[in-house]
C-alpha cells in the first residue's frame, strides 16, 4: 500500500483512538478520516479508505457508508483552497447568492468545479454556523466572515500569494 | 442590563486561558460540587434550577439526568452536543471559542453527578478551530487537576475527550449523535431503547446541548432555587440568543428572558433595530425549524399582548399564531425579503440533511423542495401550494426522528402566514422574477377579537 | 421479563393475548389477515430490521390498562412493544389509513413503476402495497431518480431505481455472512445500495438478499426475463445439502427448474426449518442446482401469501380474519384488497387454477375459462 500516514500523522492517529476504550477503535473512524482527508491532499481516495479501514481493523465498506454520508468528505480530487461558502436562509438573506456569483465570475468556475491551475474549488454548502457573520465561507479550517466583493478579491489574491511563496 | 450568568466574564482579556479563568473566580462550582455536594444534591439543584435543554426542545435538565439507568458494573457516559447545525443558531460555537473553561468546568460537575468517567464532547466538523481551543483547554485543565485521575483528591476520575464530526446536521439529533460517535452513519436510532438505558456503545447515556452544561456552572454556584428566580414562569434562568439576518448589530446575546420581542430586536443593547432603516417583515424566532411568523404577529399576540423572549410567549398561539424557542437562532428578515425564496433555502437545507433513512423525510423533502424551486423560477401553479401543504401534513409525525417536522414546520408557517406572497408569485410569474412582494400587510396591527 | 406474563392488546377491536415483549405487528400477525400491518422493511428473522418505512404506523387509542391516555403520534408497530390492555387501530383508523397512503405516494414518488420488465412483478411487496393503500395516481411531476449501475456478478441484478432502502440486505450480509461488502452509501434522496467499488458478491448465503428484498431491486440474475412467476409452478423440495438446510422451493414450469428461492411463509419470510432456525438457502441451491434430478420433490407448495397478481392461482390460502369494525371509509370506500375477491373484476384469473396442480406447462389460456381445473 502506497498511502501511508508518516511518522507524526501516525502519533496523531494514535492520539485519535486513545480516546476510545479498548474494542470500540471503530469510534475513532471520523476523526480518523479527517486525519487523512487533511494527509492525503484533501480528498479520499478509494486507497485512502482501505487504509484507515485497515488500520481501525474494520471492513472498508464500513468506512465507504460512513465517507459517503458525511459531506465534508471530499471523495474527488479537489483544488489546494476549497471555497465552501454558505448558501443557507441566514446568509441568504444578508447576499450570499451575490458572493457566490462574484466568486464564479472571478475564478470562473461553477460551483462543484476547480480552476485549471488547480489552486481553488468552489462548493456551495449549507449552514456552517456563522449566521451572524453572513455572508461566510470556509477555507480549510478558517471562517471568511462577512464576505464583500472586496473581501472576496483579497482573499483570492491571499491564497495566488500563498502559492507563489510556496513554488 | 440583563442579567449575564454566563457570558458575564465573555469580555475579560484572556479569559479563554486557564489562568484567566481561574483569577475571575472558575471551577470554584465544580470546587464545591465535587468536594461538599452529594451527586444527589447536585441533581436536586439542578432540577429545583428549572434548567431546560438548551439545544432546541426544552426538556428539563433534571429531569434527564434522573432517568440514566445504572446497571451494575456497566460504565456511563455524557456526551455534549456541540453539533449545532440549526441555521441561525450559533451561539454554543460563542461560548465554545470564548470560555472554554466555562463548558469544562460545567462538564466536571455533570459528569461528577451522572458518574461519567469519559465524557465526550461532539463538535461539528466544520468547527474545527473550536475543536483546537476546546483541545488546548482540555490540556491546561489536566495539568491543573480538574480533569484526570482522583480529581481534587475526591478519587473521581473523570477524562473529556473532542470527538470532531463530519458534516452532517442530523447528527444533533442525540441518536444520531451517538452513532456517529460509534463511527458509523448518523442515522437516528429507533426508540425505544432511549439512551438513557442504552446509548452509547450501549451503554446508559445522557446527551446535553453545550449551554445547557454550562448553566450548570451558575446553578452550583448560586443555589437552583435562586437560579430559578430569574425569568419567568418556566423559562428559568438565562438564554443565549444568536441574532442573524437583517439587523444592525448580529451576534450572540444572554437575555434572561423577561425582555419583549419589540425591545430585543430595537434595542441598542441587542440588535439595533434593523439594519439600513428598513422595516421588519418578518423573524424566525428560534432557529430555522420553527415556525416563521409574520412582523406582527411576531411583536405580539393573537390576544393582542407583548410578546416576549421566553419559551411560554414565543409559543403562545400553538403553531396557529405563535412559533417556538427553540435553539435561541434568531432570524430576522426585512421588508425586502422574499418568503418564497426563504422558504426554499430552508427546504433546500433539510433535503441535503435528510439521513434518508425513512421514506417520508427521505422523499418528501426533495419534492418539497422541487416544488418551491418551480414557484421561485415563476413556474409554480395555484394548486401548488395546497400540494405542499398536504406533503408537508405528511412528513409531519410520521418520521423516525424530528427531522421531518423540523422539514414541515418552516413549509407549513410559511403557507400559513404568507399565502398571499406564495399566491402573487404564482400569478406574476414574471414580476416576480424581477422584483418582490414586500412588506405588504404583514406589519399592519392584527385584529383582536373582543 | 418472564415469558410467562402475557398481555391482553385489541387490535381493530380483536382481542388478543400475547407474551410481554411481543410487538404491536407480531400480535397483529398472530391475529391475521387484514388486521396486520404491512412491513416493507420489517423482517422478523433479521435482527435489527424494521422502523423505517413507515408503512406499519399504527395508532395506538390506549396507551395501556395503568395509563390509558393515547400515544400522540402514530407508532411503527414493528418497533413498539405492547402493554397491558393496550388498543390499537391499524385498518379502522382513519389517520393511519391517511399516513400509510402518504408512505405509498413517498415509496412511490422516485420509483420507476417499471412492473411490465421487473422480475418481482406478481410477487413485490410494493405492488401489493401499492393496490391496497395506494391512490391511483401520483401527484408528482418532476424527473425521477437514476442511480451509476453497479455490477453485484453473475448471480445478482441490482436495480437501484427500484430500491425502497429497506436496509434488509445489509442486515443478510451482517448476520449470514463473515464480511459484508455492500452498503449503504451517501445520504438523503441520494442514498443508495452499493459496493463503491466494482465488486461481485461472492458469499456463499449472499444470495438470501434476492429472497428478502421486498421489490425488485435485487432479483435472481440466472432468472432473469426467463418467465413471469405466475406462469411458474411451485414446488417444494429438499436435497442433502452440506451447507444449508437443503429445503427449498422449485418454480418450475413443466419439468423445467426455472428458479430456486427459500420456502416463504404468508408475510413473505423465510421459513423455520424443523430445527426452529431460519431456512435460509446456499448459493449452490439457488443458482446452481436447476435440473429436476438434483432434487427431491415434495409436492405442490402452497403459496400462502396474497399477492394482486398472483391471487388465488397457488395451492395455498390465507385465513382473512376481518376486524369487527371496519373503519367506513377506507380507501374512499373501497375495501382493502385482502378482502376484495380480484375474480370479481377480472375474467382471467380463475380461482379454480391451481399452478402447482396442472400438468406440464402453463400457457396463456392455463387461465381462460375452458382451462384445466384443479
Amino acid at each position: 500500500m502506497s498511502l501511508q500516514f508518516n511518522n507524526e500523522q501516525m502519533t496523531e492517529f494514535k492520539r485519535l483512538v486513545a480516546h476510545y476504550p479498548e474494542g470500540k477503535q471503530k469510534s475513532a473512524l471520523l476523526p480518523a478520516l479527517n486525519l487523512a482527508q487533511d494527509s492525503f491532499g484533501g480528498w479520499l481516495p478509494t486507497e485512502a479508505m482501505d487504509y484507515v479501514a485497515s488500520l481501525l481493523k474494520i471492513e472498508p465498506i464500513e468506512v465507504y457508508e460512513v465517507a459517503t454520508f458525511y459531506s465534508m468528505y471530499n471523495l474527488k480530487p479537489v483544488g489546494k483552497f476549497v471555497f465552501e461558502v454558505c448558501q443557507t436562509g441566514p446568509c441568504m438573506i444578508s447576499g450570499s447568492d451575490n458572493i457566490i456569483a462574484y466568486i464564479q465570475k472571478q475564478l470562473d468556475i461553477k460551483p462543484g468545479e476547480t480552476t485549471k491551475d488547480g489552486i481553488f474549488t468552489l462548493k456551495l454548502v449549507e449552514c456552517l454556523g456563522a449566521c451572524g457573520y453572513a455572508p461566510m465561507m470556509q477555507v480549510g479550517k478558517i471562517y471568511r466572515e462577512h464576505l464583500t466583493k472586496e473581501k472576496v478579491d483579497a482573499i483570492i489574491e491571499e491564497y495566488r500569494m500563498q502559492v507563489v511563496a510556496l513554488n | 442590563m440583563g442579567v449575564k450568568l454566563l457570558l458575564e466574564k465573555a469580555n475579560v482579556p484572556g479569559i479563554r486561558t486557564y489562568d484567566v479563568y481561574r483569577r475571575e473566580g472558575g471551577y470554584t462550582a465544580a470546587e464545591k460540587a465535587l468536594k461538599e455536594m452529594s451527586i444527589e444534591a447536585i441533581v436536586e439543584e439542578v432540577k429545583k434550577s428549572g434548567l431546560r435543554g438548551r439545544g432546541g426542545a426544552g426538556f428539563p435538565a433534571g429531569m434527564k439526568w434522573s432517568f440514566i439507568a445504572k446497571p451494575e458494573g456497566v460504565p456511563r457516559h455524557l456526551v455534549c452536543n456541540a453539533d449545532e447545525s440549526e441555521p441561525g443558531t450559533f451561539k454554543d460555537r460563542y461560548l465554545m471559542e470564548f470560555l472554554p473553561h466555562l463548558l469544562l468546568e460545567g462538564l466536571l460537575i455533570s459528569s461528577f453527578a451522572l458518574g461519567s468517567n469519559d465524557t465526550y464532547i461532539y463538535i461539528r466538523g466544520e468547527y474545527a478551530w473550536v475543536a483546537d481551543i476546546l483541545e488546548d483547554a482540555i490540556v491546561e485543565a489536566t495539568k491543573n487537576g480538574w480533569l484526570g485521575k482522583n480529581i481534587l483528591g475526591t478519587g473521581f476520575d473523570c477524562m473529556v475527550h473532542v470527538h470532531r464530526g463530519a458534516g452532517a446536521y442530523i447528527c444533533g439529533e442525540e441518536t444520531a449523535l451517538i452513532e456517529s460517535l460509534e463511527g458509523k452513519r448518523g442515522n437516528p436510532r429507533i426508540k425505544p431503547p432511549f439512551p438513557a438505558i442504552q446509548g452509547l456503545w450501549m451503554r446508559p447515556t445522557v446527551v446535553n446541548n453545550v449551554e445547557t452544561l454550562a448553566a450548570v456552572v451558575p446553578i452550583i454556584k448560586m443555589g437552583g432555587v435562586e437560579y430559578a428566580k430569574i425569568g419567568v414562569g418556566r423559562s428559568t434562568g438565562t438564554k443565549l440568543i444568536s441574532a442573524c439576518g437583517n439587523i444592525n448589530k448580529p451576534g450572540v446575546y444572554e437575555i434572561d428572558m423577561t425582555i419583549s420581542v419589540e425591545d430585543f430586536i430595537y434595542s441598542d443593547e441587542y440588535c439595533g433595530g434593523i439594519a439600513g432603516g428598513k422595516k421588519l417583515k418578518a423573524c424566525i424566532p428560534g432557529g430555522s425549524s420553527v415556525p416563521i411568523l409574520p412582523a406582527n404577529l411576531l411583536l405580539k399576540t393573537a390576544k393582542g399582548e407583548t410578546r416576549y423572549m421566553n419559551y411560554e410567549s414565543l409559543s403562545d398561539g400553538g403553531f396557529a399564531t405563535g412559533s417556538m424557542m427553540g435553539s435561541g437562532g434568531f432570524i430576522v428578515l426585512d421588508e425586502d425579503q422574499c418568503i418564497v425564496k426563504n422558504t426554499l433555502t430552508l427546504a433546500r437545507f433539510y433535503r441535503h440533511e435528510s439521513c434518508g433513512q425513512c421514506s417520508p423525510c427521505r422523499e418528501g423533502t426533495g419534492w418539497m423542495e422541487k416544488i418551491l424551486q418551480k414557484i421561485e423560477l415563476g413556474k409554480g401553479e395555484s394548486s401548488d401550494i395546497d400540494l405542499l401543504w398536504d406533503i408537508q401534513r405528511k412528513i409531519e409525525g410520521n418520521t423516525i426522528c424530528p427531522l421531518g417536522d423540523a422539514a414541515a414546520w418552516p413549509v407549513a408557517a410559511a403557507i400559513r402566514h404568507f399565502r398571499d406572497e406564495f399566491e402573487w408569485h404564482i400569478q406574476n410569474r414574471e414580476l416576480s422574477q424581477t422584483s418582490n412582494f414586500g412588506l405588504q400587510h404583514y406589519a399592519d396591527p392584527i385584529h383582536v377579537p373582543a | 421479563m418472564s415469558e410467562q406474563t402475557l398481555f391482553k392488546v385489541t387490535v381493530d377491536n380483536i382481542t388478543i393475548e400475547v407474551p410481554a415483549g411481543t410487538t404491536i405487528l407480531q400480535a397483529a400477525r398472530q391475529i391475521g389477515g387484514a388486521v396486520a400491518p404491512p412491513a416493507m422493511c420489517y423482517y422478523s428473522k433479521l435482527e435489527g430490521t424494521g422502523g423505517k418505512c413507515r408503512t406499519c404506523l399504527v395508532e395506538v387509542s390506549k396507551g395501556s390498562e395503568k395509563d390509558p391516555r393515547p400515544m400522540p403520534k402514530l407508532v411503527a408497530s414493528c418497533r413498539t412493544t405492547v402493554m397491558d390492555g393496550m388498543e390499537v387501530k391499524n385498518i379502522t383508523s382513519e389517520k393511519v389509513i391517511d399516513a400509510r397512503a402518504a408512505v405509498v405516494e413517498f415509496l412511490l414518488l422516485n420509483h420507476p413503476l417499471d412492473c411490465p420488465i421487473c422480475d418481482q412483478a406478481g410477487e413485490c411487496h410494493l405492488q401489493d402495497l401499492s393496490f391496497e393503500h395506494g391512490k391511483a395516481d401520483t401527484r408528482y411531476e418532476f424527473q425521477r431518480r437514476s442511480f451509476k449501475k453497479h455490477d453485484l456478478g453473475k448471480y445478482i441484478q441490482l436495480h437501484m431505481t427500484r430500491c425502497i432502502l429497506c436496509y434488509r440486505c445489509v442486515f443478510i450480509a451482517d448476520q449470514l455472512t463473515n464480511k459484508r461488502e455492500h452498503g449503504i452509501l451517501d445520504r438523503g434522496d441520494h442514498t443508495e445500495i452499493a459496493t463503491h467499488i466494482e465488486k461481485s458478491l461472492d458469499n456463499e448465503f449472499i444470495g438470501n438478499v434476492i429472497d428478502v428484498c421486498p421489490v425488485g431491486a435485487l432479483t435472481d440474475k440466472t432468472f432473469r426475463f426467463k418467465n413471469r412467476v405466475w406462469f411458474l409452478k411451485p414446488m417444494d423440495a429438499h436435497r442433502n445439502c452440506p451447507t444449508c438446510s437443503g429445503r427449498v422451493t422449485l418454480w418450475n414450469r413443466g419439468d423445467e427448474v426455472f428458479r430456486v428461492t427459500a420456502r416463504k411463509d404468508e408475510w413473505g419470510e423465510i421459513e423455520d426449518t424443523p430445527d426452529g432456525k431460519p431456512g435460509w438457502i446456499c448459493n449452490t441451491c439457488r443458482f446452481d442446482k436447476k435440473h429436476t434430478n438434483d432434487w427431491v420433490i415434495e409436492g405442490p407448495r402452497a403459496i400462502s401469501r396474497q399477492s394482486v397478481i398472483a391471487q388465488g392461482h397457488y395451492a395455498g390460502n390465507i385465513g382473512t380474519t376481518l376486524p369487527t369494525e371496519i373503519f367506513k371509509a377506507v380507501n374512499d370506500g373501497r375495501a382493502p384488497h385482502l378482502l376484495m375477491d380480484i375474480h370479481n373484476e377480472s375474467e382471467v384469473n380463475l380461482p379454480s387454477v391451481r399452478l402447482s396442480e396442472i400438468e406440464g406447462p402453463s400457457h396463456g389460456n392455463t387461465f381462460n375459462n375452458n382451462s384445466t381445473k384443479a
